[in-house]
């Protein structure tokens, strides 16, 4: 029994990892319909500027906040300079814009800071945690925390807050949003932004356990989008469900099935889920009003 | 007045040729997913030509150093080297930082007849033996040994296994298991992971639960095994960890931590211990030195991969002095005389079979002390 455990705090871990990652590509998403595929570069960004902030001296949630505003402003940087010029273009063309703009924060990172592994020191220690024979480090529930934190201001963001309406509406509408009033590009950018911010955070949380580098950020983005799929994209509920569930079944295959197989098993389920239903766990039906 | 100019400059012209330069060529990845590897080496290369041209040259002619950035990428290496020997007409190349582009260069120099020496570990480089391509870094084969001699030194015979599953991982896993059955140990455990997985405690739980494992094994590279580290405490599994001398460097004890780190063994080079070698080891002065000067240099910890380009270039240029030649089949010749050479990796000597020339003794056991490292022998 003992080991069940162990499987099931590992696949917990990781798939909060996940979900950290699958919660920053809704609110991009759900603003343009662009699935974000520089996500993985925002997390990569929170965990180096972090670490190069601490390494210089500064103390580590200092390091951790301007990592996260940097990251932000990143992200409005990257939606002024890139997919706001590209306005009018199909959603293919901008999603394939993001893919050049991780290439291109890849490539810049490398060069600003360097092409090492780095970790920095978990905020509550390495002692691991005992639970019936299982362990788990307390990083590990600082990411699950972080997720939860996260999904709840996201849910709130969106069922409870005007601008949070207003960024469902544009995707929905663009034209409609700004014939009854909302600024869409204030909008865009204001996506851009906490994206870019969750996305920091995410990094910050989760360096302790899976270290950083300037090219972690393509592994994690396409592990999160995975998760995301599994739970219906768009929907905060969806890729934290999503997120854990991917992880749970990755660590219960590498335990109890081969460790060979890990991935293998979780695409396969990822793919009998979205054959029956296409939208995901929780995704929304696509029915357009006439 | 003008045709005074055209005399000067057409004398500068016809007198270039004759400081002609010793050209060598290299084609290493720079940037791109190796570049860790490759980083080091230019540096290191650059370093030491100019240490060299500041100190006369070779053979009183100055080296000239052409260099590419493959970026890791086969293809582009295979145009690089094909530049190298076409255009640039270099007389021997170093390079090729990873298996994947040294093997796909290797027939370029083969049939153009230029010595090449590879930086990269895959004993499918050198073996079976071809006339002109030549390496330094030691075998992943050599590794496997190094380790298991240690564990047979210990009465270890049956043992769990963890390994990446990127193309490091892989190969080494491969070699491993070809000669662990000659040191009569049993492989009781046989685990993978993924090269950019985040939690390893799965396949650890399976390892420690395993009735009968006296110590476990992790061949890996980059971030795998600083997490298996890691997790491997997280679950206090207690037995004796080996590591791999794919991460043979001070940047694996900060990545794992101190403390997860504590007790871990694994092959290195001397160059990682340079300072803890005793006054009479002939490498020692030759690792301080190198060590030295690329630290004061570029301000970063000096790396194996680094060593490797130095010796490398070591090789070369003590063969094209014994030649006294810079024609690339006299150079190779000498390359293949090499004898009694000391390098960062161990004493090179080369014969017409053995074109890497270590032994075991290039390697040595380490072991995690306190955040430093400790010599086991």
């Amino acid at each position: 029994m003992p080991e069940l455990l162990q499987f099931l705090l590992s696949g917990i871990t990781v798939g909060a990892v996940y979900a950290l990652v699958a919660l920053g590509f809704t609110i991009i998403y759900n603003a343009s319909d662009v699935v974000n595929f520089a996500q993985g570069e925002f997390v990569m960004l929170g965990g180096m500027i972090t670490f190069f902030a601490h390494a210089a001296g500064l103390p580590l949630p200092l390091a951790a906040l301007i990592a996260i505003i940097v990251t932000a402003a990143i992200g409005v940087a990257l939606n002024k300079l890139a997919i706001e010029p590209a306005r009018g273009a199909p959603v293919v063309s901008l999603i394939i814009i993001t893919i050049g703009a991780s290439i291109f924060i890849r490539g810049a990172t490398q060069l600003v800071f360097d092409k090492q592994l780095h970790r920095f020191p978990a905020f509550s220690g390495d002692q691991p945690i005992l639970i019936g024979g299982a362990t788990i480090l307390p990083q590990s529930l600082w990411v699950i925390a972080g997720a939860l934190a996260v999904f709840i201001c996201l849910w709130l963001f969106f069922t409870r807050t005007l601008i949070g309406r207003a960024v469902l509406a544009t995707a929905n509408n663009r034209v409609a949003a700004q014939l009854v009033g909302i600024n869409t590009n204030y909008v865009m950018t204001l996506s851009f932004a906490m994206s870019a911010a969750i996305g920091a955070l995410a990094g910050v949380l989760v360096t302790p356990i899976t270290l950083t580098g300037y090219d972690v950020g393509l592994a994690l983005a396409l592990k999160g989008f995975a998760a995301a799929m599994l739970g219906g994209m768009g929907n905060p509920k969806g890729a934290l469900v999503g997120g854990l569930l991917l992880g749970v079944l990755e660590a219960m295959t590498a335990g109890y099935v081969s460790s060979q197989y890990k991935d293998a098993a979780a695409f396969v389920v990822i793919l009998a889920v979205l054959f029956a239903m296409p939208q995901g766990l929780f995704g929304r039906k696509s029915t357009d009003r006439v | 007045m003008k045709f005074a100019l055209t005399t000067t400059a057409l004398a500068l012209i016809l007198a270039a040729p004759a400081l002609a330069d010793i050209k060598i060529g290299a084609t290493i990845s720079e940037t791109g997913p190796a570049s860790f590897l490759g980083d080091p080496e230019a540096k290191t290369l650059k370093l030491l030509v100019e240490e060299i041209n500041a100190a006369g040259g070779v053979n009183g002619e100055k080296l000239e150093l052409v260099i590419y950035d493959d970026g890791g990428d086969p293809n582009k290496a295979r145009t690089f080297a094909t530049r190298l020997v076409e255009d640039d007409e270099v007389v021997a190349v170093i390079g090729g930082t990873t298996t994947g582009t040294s093997m796909a260069i290797i027939p370029v120099f083969e049939d153009a007849e230029v010595p090449f020496i590879s930086l990269a570990g895959a004993i499918e480089i050198i073996d079976p033996v071809k006339p002109y391509t030549f390496k330094t870094p030691h075998t992943d084969r050599m590794a496997c040994a190094k380790i298991f001699e240690d564990m047979k030194k210990n009465a270890i015979t049956k043992i769990g296994m963890i390994s990446g599953s990127d193309g490091f991982g892989a190969s080494m896993h491969k070699q491993c298991l070809s000669i662990v059955g000659d040191y009569g140990i049993e492989v009781l455990a046989d685990e993978t992971y993924g090269p950019t997985d985040a939690d390893m405690t799965p396949q650890l739980t399976n390892i420690k639960g395993k009735e009968g494992i006296q110590a476990v094994l992790n061949p890996g590279f980059g971030q795998g095994p600083a997490i298996v580290t890691r997790n491997y405490a997280q679950l206090a599994v207690g037995l004796p960890l080996y590591q791999s001398h794919g991460v043979a460097s001070d940047g694996f004890i900060e990545l794992a931590g101190a403390e997860a780190a504590e007790g871990v063994r694994l092959p290195g080079t001397a160059l990682l211990v340079a300072k803890l070698l005793p006054e009479s080891d002939p490498q020692r002065a030759v690792v301080t030195a190198y060590k030295d000067a690329y630290e004061k240099a570029t301000g970063k910890p000096v790396s194996t991969f680094g060593g490797y380009a130095h010796d490398a270039l070591r090789i070369l240029v003590d063969a094209i002095t014994r030649a006294g030649s810079a024609e690339p089949s006299d150079i190779r010749d000498a390359i293949e005389a090499t004898k009694g050479l000391v390098g960062t990796t161990g004493t090179v000597t080369m014969t017409a079979e053995d074109h890497l020339g270590l032994d075991l003794s290039a390697f040595r056991m380490l072991q995690i002390e306190k955040g430093g490292w400790k010599i086991v022998e």
